[in-house]
Parts: C-alpha cells; sequence; structure tokens
C-alpha cells in the first residue's frame, strides 16, 4: 500500500486544478512584502514554500500523467481475427486493466464501438461489429462490471483506422474502441 | 432454323454498317461486334426484332428499343433512320416492307405512330406471317413529363408480351446507395434521382411491393433506426421496433402490411417483423444467443423467410417459416472450407434465392433451388455481390468491380449476358422493384 500515489482525484491536470484538490494548509500564500525590495544580492528567503509549491506542481503532473494513462489504458483498442468476435487471449489482459479501472471509478460510462474491416458485405459488417463490441462488453461484465455502464455500437465498415487495403490495415481495422461518455472528468487508478 | 439467307447475302452490302447486334457495346462477352444480319440465335431462342423508324417519337423509339434489347429475349436487328430501309413503301400487309426485314433477320418489326390526343400506336409486325399481330393505342405524355419514361418502359413490356407472351421488365426501378445516399433511377440507368438526404448516412434501400414506398436504414453514432418514405415526397415515419439499437436489412412482406428487419444490440442480431400497417408490434423471429441473424427476405407467397446466419460460424443462408419457426439450412456448405454466404433475395417466382459467397476471398453470385437445394455459381470474374431480382426472375441486378469502381451491372442468367448499369460513382446495395403499375408515381 503505498497510500501517496493513490491520492489521485484530480481532475484533467494542470497545476491549477492540482492545487484545487490539495487541502487548504497547502495553498500557497502570497508573498510576503519584503519581496518587494530588489537587491543585487538576493537575500536568503525561506525556500520551504517554494519547495512546497515545486512539490506539488511535481505531484500535479505526476498526477496528471497518471491520469492520462488510466484514460489510455481504458481506452486502448482490441483487436480482432478476420470474421471473428472472440476476445483474443493477449487482449484479455487489457480488458481486465479496463474492468479494473471501471471497478475504481463507479461514475464513469464507456461507450464500446466494433468495427469490421472492408472485406464482407457492408450490411454483416455492420452485425459483426455490434457482435464484437457486444463480446467486450460481455467480457466486462462478467468482471462484475454493471452493464448498464456500457453501451454498444457498431460502425461496421464505415471508419476504417487505417484505409489500406492489406492485411495489415485489415487487422487494424478489426477492432473495438472504448471512449468515454461520462464521469471521466476525475478517474482514479485502480489499486 | 431456316434464314434467307441468300437475300441476306444481298442486302448486307448496303445494310452491313446499319446491322449490328445491339447488345454489342454493352456486353462484357465475346460477343463479336461486327457485322450482324441476325442468323444467331444461340444461346436459346431470341427471335430478331427490329424497331422502325418513327417519325416525330424519336425518343419514345430509342426507349423502346433499347428496353427490348434490354429484355434479352431478341436479338435486336438496329437500322439507322436515316437508312431508308425503315418505314413504309412495300404492298405486304401493313404496308410494311416486310421482306427486307425478314433478310435482316427480324421475325417481328415493331411500329410507333403518333396517335391523335398525343398518343401513340404501337403495332407489333409479324414479319414471318407477314401480318400485324397487335395494335393498340396508348396514352403518352409529353416527353418532359415525369411520368413519360415510365410510360414508354410500359409500352416496351406490354410488345415483348405480345411476342412471347411474357411481359418485359423495363417499367421498374432499381434503388441504390452511393456515398451514403439512397437514388433511384429507371430499369435502363436512366433518371437518377436522389431520394434522401446528403447529410446523413443510408443504408439497406427495399421497395414495398406496389413501388410506391422504400424502406431504409438511417444510420447515425454506431445505431439505426428504419424508415418508410412515400416516393413523390411523400411521409416518412420510423419503423416500430426501430427507434434503439442498429437496425438494418429491412424487407416487405408481399402484401405490403409488414417489415421484416435485423435487429442489433448487446445481445446480438436478430430478424423481427413489425406490422407496419397498423403501426404496432415487432415480433421477434429469431433468437441467435449471440450469433447474429440478419437480411431476411420473403418467399413471393409470404409464408417463408430466408435469412443470413452464423450459428454454425461463417455468415450463410438458412430458412425458416415467417411465424420463426421450422429454421433450417437452407444453401448446403462445407463447414470450414465455404466460404462466407450473404445478401439472400428470393426470387419473384419462388424457385431460387441468390446471394454472394466467398470464393478465394471475392464475392461471387451464387443461385439455391428452393425445392432441391442444389446451388448454382453465376459470376466468377472480380468482386460480384449485393444481387437484387428483376421481376422476370431472370435477371439479377448487382455490384460488381469488374470495370474497377464498384458498379451497378445485370446479368441475364438465361443467356448469361451481363451489361452495365448506369450509376453515379461508386454504388452499392441495389433493390429493384416488381412492376410498376400505371399508378406509380413519380421520385
Amino acid at each position: 500500500m503505498r497510500a501517496p500515489t493513490l491520492l489521485l482525484v484530480l481532475a484533467t491536470a494542470g497545476f491549477a486544478a492540482a492545487c484545487g484538490g490539495k487541502p487548504k494548509p497547502e495553498q500557497p500564500a502570497p508573498e510576503p512584502a519584503p519581496a518587494a525590495t530588489p537587491a543585487p544580492t538576493p537575500a536568503p528567503v525561506d525556500n520551504s514554500a517554494e519547495q512546497r509549491r515545486a512539490d506539488s506542481l511535481a505531484a500535479a503532473n505526476a498526477a496528471a500523467e497518471r491520469i492520462k494513462a488510466v484514460a489510455a489504458d481504458l481506452a486502448a483498442m482490441i483487436n480482432f481475427d478476420y470474421d471473428q468476435a472472440v476476445i483474443r487471449q493477449n487482449d484479455q489482459s487489457t480488458l481486465d486493466r479496463k474492468a479494473s479501472i471501471l471497478a475504481a471509478n463507479p461514475n464513469v460510462k464507456v461507450q464500446i464501438s466494433g468495427h469490421a474491416d472492408e472485406r464482407g458485405s457492408d450490411e454483416y459488417n455492420l452485425a459483426l461489429g455490434n457482435r464484437r463490441a457486444a463480446a467486450a462488453k460481455r467480457y466486462l461484465e462478467n468482471k462484475g462490471i454493471d452493464p448498464s455502464r456500457m453501451d454498444v455500437v457498431s460502425y461496421g465498415e464505415e471508419r476504417p483506422l487505417n484505409q489500406g487495403h492489406d492485411e495489415a490495415a485489415y487487422a487494424q481495422n478489426r477492432r473495438d474502441e472504448f471512449t468515454i461518455t461520462s464521469g471521466g472528468d476525475n478517474l482514479v487508478a485502480p489499486q | 432454323m431456316t434464314r434467307p439467307f441468300g437475300s441476306a447475302m444481298l442486302l448486307a452490302g448496303s445494310l452491313a454498317a446499319l446491322a449490328t447486334r445491339g447488345a454489342a457495346q454493352d456486353t462484357t462477352h465475346a460477343v463479336d461486334q461486327g457485322v450482324r444480319v441476325g442468323f444467331d440465335y444461340a444461346p436459346g431462342t431470341q427471335p430478331g426484332l427490329v424497331v422502325l423508324p418513327a417519325s416525330g417519337l424519336d425518343s419514345a423509339r430509342a426507349i423502346v428499343e433499347r428496353d427490348l434489347d434490354y429484355s434479352d429475349r431478341f436479338q435486336i436487328v438496329q437500322i439507322g433512320s436515316a437508312s431508308g430501309v425503315g418505314g413504309r413503301g412495300g404492298s405486304e400487309s401493313g404496308g410494311i416492307s416486310y421482306g427486307i426485314y425478314k433478310a435482316l433477320g427480324a421475325e417481328f418489326g415493331v411500329e410507333l405512330t403518333a396517335a391523335a390526343g398525343g398518343g401513340v400506336t404501337v403495332r407489333l409486325h409479324n414479319v414471318t406471317a407477314g401480318k400485324v399481330q397487335n395494335q393498340q393505342n396508348f396514352s403518352l405524355p409529353a416527353p418532359a413529363d415525369a411520368s413519360y419514361r415510365l410510360e414508354v418502359h410500359r409500352i416496351a413490356d406490354e410488345v415483348a408480351r405480345w411476342a412471347t407472351g411474357t411481359p418485359g421488365v423495363a417499367a421498374s426501378r432499381v434503388l441504390f446507395v452511393s456515398g451514403g445516399r439512397v437514388y433511384v433511377m429507371d430499369s435502363d440507368g436512366e433518371a437518377i434521382t436522389p431520394l434522401t438526404p446528403a447529410d446523413q448516412t443510408s443504408l439497406s434501400p427495399a421497395w414495398s411491393p406496389d413501388g410506391q414506398r422504400f424502406a431504409y436504414t438511417v444510420l447515425g453514432g454506431g445505431r439505426g433506426g428504419v424508415t418508410v418514405q412515400t416516393l413523390g415526397g411523400g411521409a416518412a415515419l420510423q419503423v416500430p421496433g426501430t427507434n434503439t439499437g442498429l437496425n438494418i436489412t429491412p424487407a416487405f412482406s408481399p402484401d405490403g402490411r409488414f417489415l421484416a428487419y435485423a435487429h442489433s444490440d448487446e445481445n446480438g442480431t436478430d430478424i423481427y417483423l413489425a406490422n407496419i400497417a397498423d403501426r404496432c408490434c415487432a415480433q421477434r423471429l429469431t433468437v441467435g444467443r449471440y450469433a447474429d441473424n440478419l437480411s431476411p427476405t420473403f418467399s413471393p407467397d409470404g409464408r417463408r423467410l430466408a435469412f443470413v446466419s452464423t450459428r454454425a460460424g461463417p455468415p450463410q443462408i438458412y430458412v425458416m417459416a415467417a411465424d420463426g419457426t421450422d429454421q433450417e439450412l437452407l444453401a448446403p456448405f462445407d463447414y470450414g472450407a465455404t466460404g462466407a454466404s450473404n445478401a439472400p433475395e428470393w426470387s419473384p417466382d419462388g424457385a431460387n434465392v441468390v446471394f454472394h459467397r466467398e470464393v478465394s476471398g471475392s464475392p461471387q453470385l451464387f443461385l439455391v433451388d428452393v425445392a432441391s437445394r442444389r446451388v448454382r455459381q453465376l459470376t466468377s470474374s472480380g468482386r460480384n455481390e449485393d444481387p437484387t431480382w428483376a421481376p422476370d426472375g431472370r435477371h439479377i441486378t448487382f455490384v460488381s468491380d469488374r470495370s474497377g469502381a464498384r458498379q451497378l451491372w445485370v446479368i441475364d442468367i438465361e443467356t448469361g449476358r451481363v451489361r452495365q448499369l448506369k450509376s453515379p460513382g461508386a454504388a452499392r446495395l441495389p433493390a429493384w422493384s416488381r412492376r410498376l403499375s400505371r399508378t406509380a408515381v413519380a421520385p
């Protein structure tokens, strides 16, 4: 248990936001009057306030980075084999991480969109994309996530990530995307 | 098949340049482009037919001639209107120079003449018998009128019926999707008209049996409802049960009262049947349990539905009773070997279901005979997909990339002739109407 790293009750990053989240005593105090007298040789100042400010800035930046990382983990795509909607073995850890994040952030809701490569019929690919999105939702539901927090849509082959027409492009385009639809402003990292 | 070969040879010199097979420029088959004088009846029997020059009715004549060509029931003997060959002048019955047309290989001659009151008198000359076989007056609006082309198409269809006993299919229209919009055009690829807004993504157009309405999916944000819209700027209504999730591949029942469609949500994709006549009630027909069921298509008697299902893995073609019972495989496949099969459409005569199936990575058109379950491949070059039947049950419009872009083509499954339909840019998901009545509204 490393408690300090868990104090990530912070919004979208930025120093102001970080400070707003800190307890009052840490609020930087207004500069005392002596600072107004300029001198060629700077008078020795009490740098503990400065240090605290730097520390809190660093902490806020680190927190912002961690939030970004959490958001990125939640948004990480998963891919599928051709004409398949089965969650691959190596995507299970990706989804497990999402389950942990969603469990740690009960107000977060996500939309899962399924996509297909350009092969196959337009209409079938819509159904296939839906099946892929539904498969991820089912996986997360089995990990204890309330299904009402996950919305399923399908774009079929309409929104390719890679415009190419080869297997590498197809492999990229067969995917689920995860988008936070609400509650994403105060992400916390799971323990 | 005896032909007046000698006299044809004598005439060939003066007529050679004018007498060409009407199909030649449109077919992708290796049909000879040279002089045709109408002797060649293979494949099948296609009587020679000539459409006589029609003074003052040039546009109607051109439409009728092309419609009869596209019917694939005749060998069109083309003559130029300035050839001097046409018109009256002989002393034979009907005042037509039957001898010349007989020499050209024509068994039939179609004559259009202006009738009193703006109409047109249409005569079918039986050249072989040397007499007028049929004659009828048709009212015809001015060429600028929105219903003009349809009325001319109806003349062509009637002439085909006079000559062969079966009406043509020219008086029909084709819906298709291009750039997210649904368009309609005449069966000959003309009069292309957009039907849905440019700022919306529309998919899966389907005709009502009377050709007065069409259903389609409006996509947005990964979801979509099914709309039924009346042509001619009429009302649009959302189909019951399609206001949530993704709703695709609508199909009207033959009586026009019901609409089958596929509804996708987190439980998978399943087929539902909505009562659109009473605007109520969507009944679920399939329970996929995470398998997909989609693309329903009614048998012409309305008692069965063919559809696509992934219940065995890759999508294949199944059939069920219209109440969802008796679900079974329709088009046999070898598990693990046969490619994905999609886009079924039941033929108007009920005998076949056409669909596309992946062969070596490219979709090809196939037919499955409903009675015998025998499967037959129709195409083999390029990608060929999304087939839709003409009202005659022998022509099929489909999407092919054989010319480069994905465009609409027509195949006649009796002769194998393939020709291109016009379409703006890339086109997909065509839907061919039934024969349209006189009351069919203009788009």
